[in-house]
């Protein structure tokens, strides 16, 4: 399950960002009338519609894995959570609707029916990932129920479980996670592109657009990254404890910076440590309290030091993005015009894999850092899954399966990338579409 | 008519799901039923129906494959025990199923998005042949349900066995019965997708050969539920509307044969499709009110009713997006098959008064 997901949220933030890039491409054909951006509008759609075949398939495997892998929880809180799988559903559905009117229906709808059919499947994308995010929230901060004495769910009230507190500060963070990763990937991938061929229109207008949406969103992501740990500190100390590396309790708690957490001595080595600074960040407040890792019970930790670390590395990777983005914003609003200076272009090149790295570690604090429970505080890991003996030739299968998957979609995309044309062959190209 | 005024949320949702689960096999099914004519492509036009079908399919079929995800999800959250009982002891064919969903699905969209020939000849099989295994693995599913062999076995607890359950005669046959009839709803489909009358003809004699052998395959399984699936066989037999239901069904089926016949295609895709949604209602019916028999029901597996009311009502709200959407997805890429056999009726009725 988690190498589906580890697979899965991959793809699905690329699915989700690539329908945004593809429709403001398009929408700077329809102002312009240039037929470059119409190209790069058809190119992205490709990209999304592969992405979104494999993401139509490899979320049918979730949906089923669910109740494969894990039918203690969904038995308990299919109840509570459907109704933002449902919701779900349904903008799923209403993607698939739509990339195929997308995809199929150049030159057969008008032309601004088509755009608002690539703006739906941008919106209706976005719109699924935040629904499935939400019950990911759910599972951290689970509200919405009461247990009774035997351990039931019972005063169910599904709207109040798919507005958990976590619901807003995650789907903001992994939209905009999204979008920055995907939109700097690409651009990262022009940028290298522009490094041999300085004055490709079609790759500078590539990588304009994906810099434009990747960088808004690397730069707003500090923000939203600091709203959400806000969020962990005040509904998930513990997890906040293990991120930080935190292990006693105490005022004036630093930010650790690095470091490795070292169980048998309960302290965390090697960090570059800022007086005060995780408790200023955490409540705003110099002398607030930070709950350490001994305020809880040891069977409740999760492992520590990979929380710390995946923590670590999101940090890092999204602050290195942010950079870059600050930079091509203040070199771009000075000339007027994408930059594509040497140095730019090796920066943007240098980050681009860093937003996949994030997304992946960030989901790894999220998921290890709730470790040992699958619902926060009401039910462990243990406890929800399958009883099916011979489980791990269903996982080995699964495995194998999405690893030639991932293979395959990664090829496919480069195989895009690289048939991207040169510019005499876009001259060819545009002469072709004046006839 | 006073029944269907009175069902609680519990049964209308079941009701919304057999509903989602028969436009899937209209669909959906028929997507994989021309994957089925994919495999089977042969004479001097086998390169034509491998493209007629690619096109017909291409730009619903992902709209298509998502009413098995609404049964799914539905499922999970209007009936949380009856998902958990068949997830579990139908781990394995569930399992084999959705690799087959997985390489159907991307073979397809790694196909169209690389039209050289080696590409081609590289996806085709990856295409055709899950193709033709997942649909056997759904009706083998939905067989196996309907023996109470997989509800026994999780009653009881214990180890779930890996094939015992669904590896036998009952639920292969009902998986053929699966793959016969997707193969038959896109044989039908097909006849309308194309302007060549030498294609339309292959389909033709192919809806006709699947439409026969539909009828063979189909009196096997109603032959064999008298023993492996007696719920199913004596609602069908002795319910008040088991009799009725049963020869409107067979009705449907001789008027597709016939239209087929007299090339009256949109008659007999109309009549095609009402056959193949009677047949799934009817053995919904006689299955009613178990949704896992023998010992999980609708009314004793739901959710609480304020999930499933809200759940209706998150289905009204979404379909008044849905269903115009849908409307304007088959107007667009699915008007031709409606249009341009008009024109071709008349050209017919024309031809004939001459």
């Amino acid at each position: 399950m988690a190498m589906s997901l580890g697979f899965h949220i991959l793809f699905a933030a690329a699915g989700i960002a690539l329908p945004l890039m593809m429709a403001v491409s398009e929408a700077c054909w329809l102002r312009t009338r240039k037929p470059v951006y119409r190209v790069l509008a058809q190119r992205w759609a490709k990209g999304a519609a592969i992405l979104f075949a494999v993401g139509a398939v490899s979320g049918t495997v979730l949906s089923f894995e669910l109740g494969l892998l894990w039918p203690g929880f969904m038995e308990f809180a299919g109840p509570i959570i459907g109704l933002g799988f449902g919701l779900e559903g349904f903008a799923f559905f209403t993607e698939a609707i739509f990339l195929g009117v997308y995809i199929y229906g150049w030159d057969r709808i008008p032309a601004l029916a088509h755009w608002v059919a690539g703006v739906i499947v941008a919106a209706s994308g976005a719109l699924s990932g935040v629904l499935v995010v939400s019950v990911n929230g759910w599972m951290n901060t689970p509200t919405g129920f009461r247990l009774d004495d035997a351990g039931r769910a019972v005063d169910i009230e599904p709207v109040a479980a798919l507005l958990n507190p976590m619901a807003f500060p995650e789907g903001l963070h992994m939209t905009l996670a999204a979008y920055a990763a995907t939109g700097l990937l690409v651009a990262g991938i022009h940028a290298i592109l522009l490094l041999q061929d300085r004055e490709n229109p079609f790759h500078r207008r590539a990588m304009g657009i994906s810099l434009a949406v990747g960088g808004v969103a690397a730069l707003l992501q500090p923000l939203s990254g600091h709203y959400s740990a806000q969020m962990v500190a005040r509904t998930q100390p513990l997890k906040l404890a293990a991120m930080e590396g935190q292990y006693q309790t105490e005022r004036r708690a630093p930010l650790r910076i690095g470091g490795f957490p070292d169980p048998a001595t309960r302290t965390t080595p090697y960090a570059l440590e800022i007086p005060a600074g995780l408790s200023i960040l955490a409540h705003n407040d110099p002398n607030a309290e930070i709950l350490g890792m001994d305020a809880f019970p040891p069977e409740n930790h999760p492992p520590e030091r990979v929380v710390h670390v995946a923590f670590q590395i999101m940090v890092a990777c999204g602050l290195a993005m942010a950079g870059v983005s600050l930079w091509g914003a203040v070199a771009w609003l000075a000339r007027r015009r994408a930059p594509t200076g040497t140095a730019f272009l090796w920066a943007l090149a240098a980050v681009a894999p860093l937003g996949m790295l994030a997304i992946e570690a960030g989901w790894t604090v999220t998921e290890v850092g709730r470790q040992p429970w699958i619902i926060q505080n009401v039910m462990r890991t243990s406890e929800a899954v399958t009883k099916v003996e011979g489980l791990w030739i269903s996982l080995a299968t699964y495995t194998a399966l999405y690893a030639v998957l991932g293979v395959i979609v990664v090829f496919m995309l480069l195989h895009q990338f690289r048939r991207s044309p040169r510019v005499e062959e876009l001259v060819v190209e545009l002469a072709e579409e004046a006839r | 008519m006073e029944g269907w005024m009175m069902i609680g949320p519990a049964e209308g949702l079941a009701l919304v799901m057999l509903i989602a689960l028969i436009v899937y096999a209209l669909l959906g099914g028929a997507d994989y039923g021309a994957g089925v004519w994919d495999l089977l492509a042969s004479g001097p036009r086998a390169g034509a129906q491998r493209d007629l079908i690619a096109r017909a399919i291409g730009p619903v079929w992902e709209a298509n494959h998502v009413w098995l995800i609404v049964v799914i999800v539905l499922l999970f959250t209007g009936f949380p025990r009856a998902f958990s009982a068949v997830m579990t002891a139908l781990h394995v064919p569930l399992s084999l199923m959705l690799i087959g969903v997985v390489l159907r699905g991307s073979a397809f969209a790694f196909r169209s998005n690389d039209p050289s020939e080696i590409a081609r000849r590289r996806w085709n099989p990856v295409f055709s042949i899950p193709s033709v295994v997942t649909p056997v693995l759904l009706g083998a599913i939905i067989g196996a349900i309907a023996t109470g062999e997989p509800g026994r076995i999780v009653e009881a607890g214990g180890s779930v066995p890996f094939f015992s359950t669904w590896l036998r005669p009952f639920p292969m046959v009902v998986g053929l019965f699966a793959l016969n009839l997707f193969a038959y709803l896109a044989a039908v489909y097909l006849t309308l997708e194309t302007t060549d009358p030498r294609l339309r003809e292959d389909f033709r004699l192919r809806a006709l050969a699947s439409a026969v052998t539909l009828g063979g395959v189909a009196w096997v399984v109603y032959w064999m539920a008298k023993t492996d699936a007696p719920l199913v066989y004596e609602g069908l037999r002795h319910e008040a509307w088991g009799g009725p239901l049963r020869y409107a069904t067979g009705a449907f089926a001789v008027s597709a044969i016939a239209a087929l016949w007299t090339r009256r295609y949109h008659l007999a895709r109309l009549a095609a499709m009402i056959q193949a949604a009677l047949i799934l209602w009817g053995s919904a019916m006689a299955q009613n009110p178990w949704l896992v028999p023998p010992h999980i029901d609708v009314a004793g597996s739901a959710a609480p009713p304020i999930v499933l009311k809200l759940l209706l009502i998150a289905l009204g709200l979404g379909s008044l997006i849905l269903v115009p959407s849908l409307v304007y997805l088959f107007r667009v890429f699915k008007g031709h098959t409606f249009a341009m056999g008009r024109r071709d009726e008349f050209g017919a009725i024309r031809a004939n008064s001459r």
